[in-house]
């Protein structure tokens, strides 16, 4: 996949989840940085991260947990122990979350 | 058991005890209640259950799909719940399950489910979703199964026996701090099924979050109940039956009973005992006397209905 098209590909996905690193922007490199979900609590609450950063939530308690955006941006299936999910901020904002599940667990990422 | 309607004599109270199996009794007279918190301990569990036929028995948050270690087989334990009250003397007319049928509302937890309830010997299965129940990325999969949820997005109502059965749904939307919500749809279309009916009609109100704050840290509750409520009071007897917190809690007001239902797969800490709700190991041989179902029985008709809980140990 020629850099233009992936270029393209990734602008087309947008606000989707992305699996695939776009190559042409290996120079500044997204980082993936985490949340974990733990004792009934997103940690950190609220984490920032850069533009184009890939946030994964990981499930480490007991019982499944879910990861909503308020504004539908993104919404995981139920994670159980262990379980991962993923998405790739490719705008600045605010984003807060919630458990499904669980809805007193809340979260925010800032995209920066 | 007599039928008279009256306050059950300490006498009785005794004699009920006596004739009772595992779990926990009480009985509501005449909209006056009396209570009669029995805790038994299992000496014989093949004894018969007194009081009136059940008219219906409450399963709640079967979780089929957990498999951690506080019971490494939901399946079994919801076996056993199913073998307990197929063996009841007297067959139940209908179940109704208070939701968390599945534990990660995956399509092969509700195959299996539907499954394991289908051996139940009682015609009828009602259901209302748990939150466990609604992950799916389209939450389609409960309403696509139990269809007569899905024509109303999960609520319904329906007669039997002269009691009058209202299914509920709390889990769908969610206010953040954890509470479950009604919804104005959903309380504008109870207004319309509650309007004329006559104020000695039975009420059986059920739905898997709590339909009073139990506690609000937790989500133990629903943050516009007193909607509900308000629209309750009016009759003469009404019984709220939920789920969700694998622990019986009851409380009175009114006319008003309101019971929560055991788990049949895992029991959770009392209300704050820990970081949150999240499931509570104990020894392999206590977890069935933490399990269980509630069956709802008819006595003096029709004004009065009998809670009997009973544990799978």
């Amino acid at each position: 996949m020629n850099p233009h098209r992936s270029g393209s590909l990734s602008a087309l996905l947008g606000m989707t989840l992305v699996s695939l690193m776009a190559p042409a922007a290996q120079a500044a490199a997204p980082e993936s940085t985490g949340v974990v979900m733990k004792n009934f609590m997103f940690v950190p609450t609220s984490l920032t991260v850069d533009v184009g950063s890939t946030v994964t939530w990981t499930n480490q308690d007991g019982e499944p947990h879910t990861v909503i955006s308020d504004s539908g941006l993104f919404r995981s299936a139920a994670l159980d122990t262990n379980d991962k999910f993923t998405f790739r901020f490719e705008q600045p904002g605010t984003y807060h979350f919630v458990c499904s599940i669980h809805p007193q667990m809340v979260g925010t990422i800032i995209v920066k | 058991m007599t039928d008279e309607i009256s306050l059950p004599g300490r006498r009785k109270a005794l004699r009920c005890m006596a004739l009772g199996g595992a779990g926990t009794l009480f009985a509501l007279a005449g909209g006056v209640f009396t209570p009669i918190d029995l805790a038994v301990a299992a000496t014989d569990p093949s004894r018969a259950i007194p009081a009136g036929k059940p008219l219906f028995v409450q399963i709640s948050d079967t979780h089929i799909g957990f498999n951690k270690e506080a019971n490494p087989d939901v399946d079994a334990t919801l076996n056993r719940a199913v073998d307990l009250v197929n063996g009841l003397p007297d067959q139940p007319a209908l179940v109704i399950h208070t939701g968390d049928i599945t534990h990660l509302s995956r399509p092969t937890e509700f195959d299996l489910a539907q499954q394991m309830l289908s051996r139940l010997r009682a015609s009828e299965l009602h259901t209302v979703p748990g939150e466990h129940d609604v992950t799916d990325p389209t939450v389609s999969e409960y309403f696509n199964r139990f269809r007569k949820a899905s024509e109303r997005r999960g609520y319904y109502s329906f007669d039997h026996a002269g009691v009058h059965f209202i299914a509920l749904i709390n889990v769908l939307q969610f206010k953040p701090g954890g509470l479950g919500t009604l919804g104005d749809e959903q309380l504008a279309w109870l207004a319309e099924d509650l309007r004329g009916r006559s104020a000695s009609t039975p009420i059986v109100v059920f739905a898997h979050m709590p339909l009073w704050t139990i506690y609000q840290p937790w989500g133990w509750g629903t943050a516009d109940a007193e909607q509900l409520l308000s629209q309750l009071r009016r009759f003469g007897s009404v019984t709220v039956l939920n789920g969700h917190i694998h622990q019986i809690v009851q409380k009175v007001e009114g006319n008003v009973t309101f019971h929560t239902a055991r788990s049949t797969a895992y029991p959770q800490p009392t209300a704050g005992d820990g970081p949150g709700p999240g499931p509570l190991v104990v020894p392999a041989a206590q977890l069935p006397a933490m399990l269980g179902v509630t069956s709802v029985s008819v006595v003096a008709h029709p004004h009065t209905l009998r809670l009997t809980d009973r544990t799978l140990a």
